[in-house]
């Protein structure tokens, strides 16, 4: 397709003019014209085609999508892709490709950490988002003193800290599992 | 969704001036907005971006205060050393909202404005006041577990989510305003938030064109500071009940005490009975215990969540004693 990309499915009678955004999506520069309605997920999924970051709730409840804006993870359903202008987004698809896994991705395949693999991609982004902030000292609700920078990354803490990822496999063991052998490797 | 149009303004006047339109919305994190727009239970005819205006910052004040950006995210106000060291009550109930992924888009200020809400305010089939003033509640009478014990009237029980508001309410916290005309003022946050009364719909003394533009922190009263929350799981959810505590003592007397409750009320709730049968007082059980009688003196159960009631005074009491051993 030569023109910008509007975005599969009918424009909706009354809907406003499309708004120009230009994102950094694993490391190369997307232009798009959207209706301002268009979530940063539906972006990714329908104008973008990387459709490894996945839609369950639509609402910010199941963390199923997912992704890095800027090095931070968010859900990106509950987020405008017009408010992303410049952004630097990465998705499952920018972390590692099936013949190049990213070692959290490696990490999951040899704990088992998953059964349907709906959540995967978010599970997934969201850990190593996760490991960055513990990296940088962030507290959580499950460490013991908010002001100590030192935080010891207990099976409590990761349970605690991917609290917004859900799986309804229920493979939290193994997930827990994958992002601690990570952890405590150091990469990733 | 309902269109809208967007607009991204590069300083705080121009964004103030622009939501004087009629439908025009501020938008910052858009993690509650966005949840409702999605139900049609908010439909703003243009959204006007804040997110990136200057206001991430966390400054030093003279007197020993500080002042939060409104547009800082949640999870860097919480991860701030100056937080965690001088206000931790804060930092404690910003890490037990929400969750990693919300925390790092939800702003200051959004966290403030987001709705006091209940499941029926999400169901467009059934009749809400606060969603469609007028029509009646359904939560009295409904299904009404997690729902207010103080404050709440005939047309509306439902409680405010915010964990954070709560560390703010026991610190005084301020919360400083900007409107059209460029005049700024500050509001206490213990009166920024309104009771339901028969306007549920309305929810703070926000006026209409009013812009947060941050959180001013007075310095830390002295003494422990203490978040406890209390809910159905162990992280992600809304509280059944939570306690913001700040207790000083001196040779086993209290000398000084703040208290304020979430899940209790259609707001933030500081409980000034709680602390008036706490300071002079020996900090020991049965002193809390008092102040729990006092604290819950005028609550009101609606049948389901009756249980609140004794809740909120046990996890004061448990609350209470943990600040107290260590201040």
């Amino acid at each position: 397709m030569s023109e910008p990309d509007t975005g599969g499915g009918e424009r909706q009678a009354g809907a406003a003019p499309l708004s120009a955004v230009e994102l950094r999506v694993n490391d190369q520069v997307r232009r798009l014209e959207l209706d301002p309605r268009t979530s940063l997920l539906d972006a990714l999924r329908e104008h973008l085609r990387l459709s490894g970051t996945k839609k369950g709730c639509d609402h910010g409840q199941c963390g199923a999508c997912t992704v890095l804006v800027n090095g931070r993870r968010i859900n990106s359903c509950l987020t405008l892709a017009v408010m992303h202008e410049g952004d630097e987004v990465v998705t499952i698809e920018g972390l590692g490709a099936p013949d190049d896994l990213h070692p959290m991705q490696r990490a999951f395949v040899e704990c088992d950490g998953f059964q349907c693999g709906y959540c995967t991609p978010g599970q997934i982004c969201s850990a190593v988002g996760m490991l960055a902030e513990v990296r940088a000292g962030s507290p959580s609700h499950a460490t013991a003193e908010v002001a100590s920078s030192r935080i010891s990354l207990t099976d409590e803490e990761i349970r605690e800290r991917m609290s917004g990822n859900i799986c309804r496999c229920a493979a939290y063991p193994n997930i827990v599992a994958a992002i601690r052998g990570i952890a405590e490797g150091g990469a990733a | 969704m309902r269109p809208f149009t967007y607009e991204r303004p590069t300083d705080a006047r121009t964004a103030v001036s622009a939501v004087s339109r009629s439908g025009a919305k501020f938008i910052s994190g858009g993690t509650n907005l966005l949840d409702l727009m999605k139900l049609d239970i908010e439909h703003p005819s243009h959204l006007i971006d804040i997110s990136r205006l200057p206001m991430r910052d966390i400054e030093e004040l003279p007197d020993g205060g500080l002042r939060i950006g409104a547009q800082a995210v949640n999870s860097d106000v919480a991860a701030d050393d100056r937080v965690r060291t001088r206000y931790p009550v804060l930092s404690q109930a910003l890490v037990s909202g929400a969750s990693g992924q919300l925390r790092n888009k939800a702003s200051t200020g959004g966290n403030l404005l987001q709705r006091t809400r209940c499941p029926y305010f999400y169901d467009t089939a059934a009749g809400c006041n606060k969603r469609d003033p007028g029509s009646g509640c359904s939560a009295i009478g409904g299904f009404n577990r997690i729902h207010a014990v103080l404050g709440a009237s005939d047309a509306c029980i439902a409680t405010h989510p915010s964990d954070m508001a709560v560390a703010m309410t026991a610190l005084e916290a301020e919360i400083e305003l900007l409107d059209a005309e460029g005049s700024v003022r500050r509001v206490v946050i213990t009166d920024f938030y309104r009771l339901p009364g028969d306007t549920p719909h309305l929810e703070t003394v926000l006026r209409p064109g009013e812009l947060i533009t941050g959180v001013i922190l007075p310095p830390p009263p002295p003494g422990r500071q203490l978040y406890r929350k209390v809910r159905d799981r162990a992280s992600y959810e809304f509280a059944l009940v939570s306690v913001a505590a700040v207790v000083s003592t001196e040779r086993g007397m209290i000398s000084e005490a703040r208290v304020a409750f979430g899940g209790v009320a259609h707001k933030p709730w500081r409980s000034f009975e709680a602390e008036a049968a706490l300071i002079g007082r020996p900090a020991e059980m049965a002193t809390y215990r008092d102040a729990a009688r006092a604290a819950m003196r005028d609550a009101v159960g609606q049948g389901h969540n009756d249980f609140k009631i004794e809740l909120a005074r046990r996890t004061l009491c448990r609350t209470l004693a943990q600040a107290a051993r260590s201040s």
